[in-house]
């Protein structure tokens, strides 16, 4: 198939129709509202199931309900709509039945606006939901790379019985770009032995997130932790750019990982050795990725559109090892690749500073903004 | 399940629906779930329906619902089995949807759940008991207390300058044009009884013909937390709930004549 130009968030929507999925449930928000948009024109069309929910945590629990099907089952929301959701994931993930969740992100806190924003990083990738579990994250920096995750992210989502979240942003979710869709695929035609679709001719099934036992409860928080160990060693995804000569690196995900690149292009011009690690699975962490980057660079820039939330991750995988800055533009403003060039270069022009937090050092750097 | 051997003499007029799984209940003496459950039951062996059902359970007394039927269950978030129950309908339209919620559940935190399935016409039934009080939680005030009804939490009875007053559910959900079948029934007496079951058959016969949203309203009592005795709790429903939840069908879909029972 050719590529066409296509909008990030219809993009994802017809992804996930072509990769199988039954059933969409959703609720207008903005920047994400093309992706239901498309899903009320195209579910109808295939004959699939298309519900405007009344809210978001009606959405979630209407994907909550299609899901303990065994069905393949999506939501999309943006920031405010997906904290409502957050009461049904962690109920999802009680029950260990497979959802995918589109988290096109704006500027926050409250209301906050319509802008690309990076902003939900913790609550998203650090569960969000009441209780032990961890959700699959995943990050596109691009709408290609939107399409081919939604397509993974449903078989990660039914391989291991898992929420997977694509964590999107306003900017990739509203840009237009070139990009491939994959070709349609079957719908399924077998379902999990867990599935609730009627005990027609077998013993009766519930799901449900109740252990009443406490006992009970610690073995199925248990059983989470072993999926998810399986998880951490089978499904991390990142990135590398420019880094096999790299003296400086940057870390940095989705549209701020893009901007990061132009930036290290930039900076390479400059002749300043500089790459980049993107991670893609935000959740499972490049924990060792970036371990080992911290012990072959001089420095590492982290670079988010928030005020340094990845950026606690990031000091944890790299235990000290290596100097670490960080450079953020926050509440929905982007920033320019120039931007990242002169952290860049203020890092790579030294001191090496290992003192202090390098959040506090940003700060001092922003003050402008008091 | 498994029924005695009988003597040739002897004949069973009563025995567990097979729909009803052989498990003992968690539910208090004398509480009317335990009737709701059976008649519920009773009704999908005799409409055939067990290999069809799916139910969904909410949070309150009736959290564990799943276990005591002996059909397919999801267990909700509270006040969310409406949605739960959307959810699975749209994938599976040929299936019998059912959710079962008491009032703290869906006239509550759920009340926008269920206001929405019925205005889109949602063919699933819920099956709503009202006895006026938070159960589960030790019976706390609920949006269907009645007045002057003194709760956990309305301790000098509910002042309605203060905590509002009850809301009429059926009545509310009647006015709704996607609500085909919504009637208020109680479980007093044998008589009331039949007429609930009755109700509950043609909530289900209004599903299986694609006719819309439909809801059963069972008035029920809760001896436990309204702290009287179960013959005291059936005479307070008779003499203070039933004049004001009237008992009644609030909308009936005129296809509904042509179900016969």
């Amino acid at each position: 198939m050719a590529k066409e130009m296509m909008k990030g968030n219809e993009a994802v929507a017809e992804a996930a129709i072509r990769a199988g999925v039954q059933a969409y449930f959703g609720y207008p928000i903005t920047p994400q509202t093309e992706l239901l948009e498309w899903m009320s024109r195209r579910m109808p069309e295939e004959g699939r199931a298309f519900v405007q929910a009344e809210s978001e945590l009606a959405a979630i629990n209407m994907v909550y309900g299609a899901a303990c099907t065994g069905r393949r089952v999506m939501s999309s929301s943006s920031s405010p709509g997906v904290s409502l959701m957050l009461e049904g994931i962690s109920y999802m993930a009680g029950t260990e039945v497979p959802a995918v969740i589109v988290d096109v992100m704006r500027g926050g806190p409250g209301l906050g606006n319509i802008q690309p924003s990076q902003s939900d990083y913790n609550q998203i990738v650090h569960g969000g939901g009441h209780g032990d579990y961890h959700p699959i994250v995943l990050a596109p920096c691009s709408v290609q790379e939107s399409i081919d995750l939604t397509v993974l992210a449903f078989d990660l989502a039914e391989k291991y019985r898992s929420i997977v979240i694509i964590l999107s942003d306003g900017s990739i979710g509203q840009m237009m770009e070139p990009a491939e869709l994959p070709p349609m695929m079957p719908l399924k035609t077998s379902f999990p032995e867990w599935a609730v679709d009627g005990a027609a001719g077998r013993e009766r099934r519930f799901l449900s997130s109740i252990y009443m036992d406490a006992p009970a409860e610690e073995v199925a928080n248990m059983r989470l932790l072993n999926r998810w160990a399986k998880i951490r060693e089978n499904e991390i995804r990142y990135k590398e750019y420019y880094l096999d000569d790299a003296e400086y690196a940057i870390v940095g995900f989705g549209s701020a990982g893009r901007v990061a690149l132009s930036a290290v292009r930039q900076a390479r011009e400059m002749g300043i050795k500089v790459g980049l690690l993107r991670p893609i699975s935000l959740n499972p962490f490049p924990v060792d990725a970036i371990e080992a980057l911290g012990k072959r660079v001089k420095g590492i820039l982290v670079v988010e559109m928030n005020t340094g939330q990845m950026l606690d991750d990031v000091l944890l995988a790299t235990r000290g090892k290596v100097p670490v800055e960080f450079y953020g533009r926050t509440g929905g403003v982007i920033p320019f690749p120039d931007e990242v060039v002169s952290a860049v270069q203020r890092l790579a022009a030294g001191p090496i500073v290992t003192t202090g937090h390098p959040r506090d050092r940003w700060m001092k750097f922003m003050s402008f903004l008091n | 399940m498994t029924v005695p051997e009988l003597d040739s003499e002897q004949v069973a007029v009563y025995q567990r629906p097979d729909a009803l799984s052989d498990t003992n209940t968690h539910y208090c003496p004398g509480c009317t779930h335990g009737v709701a459950h059976r008649l519920i039951a009773e009704v999908v062996d005799e409409m055939g329906l067990r290999e069809r059902m799916i139910g969904v359970a909410s949070v309150g007394c009736s959290v564990f619902a799943y276990n005591y039927f002996d059909f397919d269950f999801v267990q909700s978030p509270h006040g969310r089995a409406p949605a739960m129950a959307t959810g699975i309908k749209r994938v599976l339209p040929d299936r019998i949807v059912l959710t079962y919620q008491g009032d703290g559940d869906l006239a509550s935190i759920g009340m926008a759940e269920v206001v929405h399935a019925a205005a889109r016409g949602e063919n699933i039934t819920c099956i709503f008991i009202n006895n006026t009080n938070y159960g589960m939680t030790g019976g706390q005030m609920a949006p269907t207390t009645l007045p002057g009804q003194k709760t956990t939490s309305s301790p000098n009875g509910r002042d309605v300058e203060v905590n509002g007053y009850p809301i009429r559910t059926a009545e509310l959900l009647s006015k709704l044009d996607g609500a085909s079948y919504v009637v208020r029934r109680s479980l007093h007496d044998p008589k009331n009884i039949r007429l609930a079951k009755k109700a509950i058959r043609t909530a289900f016969e209004v599903q299986k013909r694609g006719l819309g949203f439909s809801m059963v309203e069972l008035l029920s009592i809760c001896p436990t937390n309204w702290g009287m005795t179960p013959r005291q709790a059936i005479q307070w429903l008779e003499e203070k709930m039933i004049p004001f939840y009237a008992l009644g069908d609030y909308k009936v879909n005129p296809s509904v004549a042509d179900i016969k029972i």
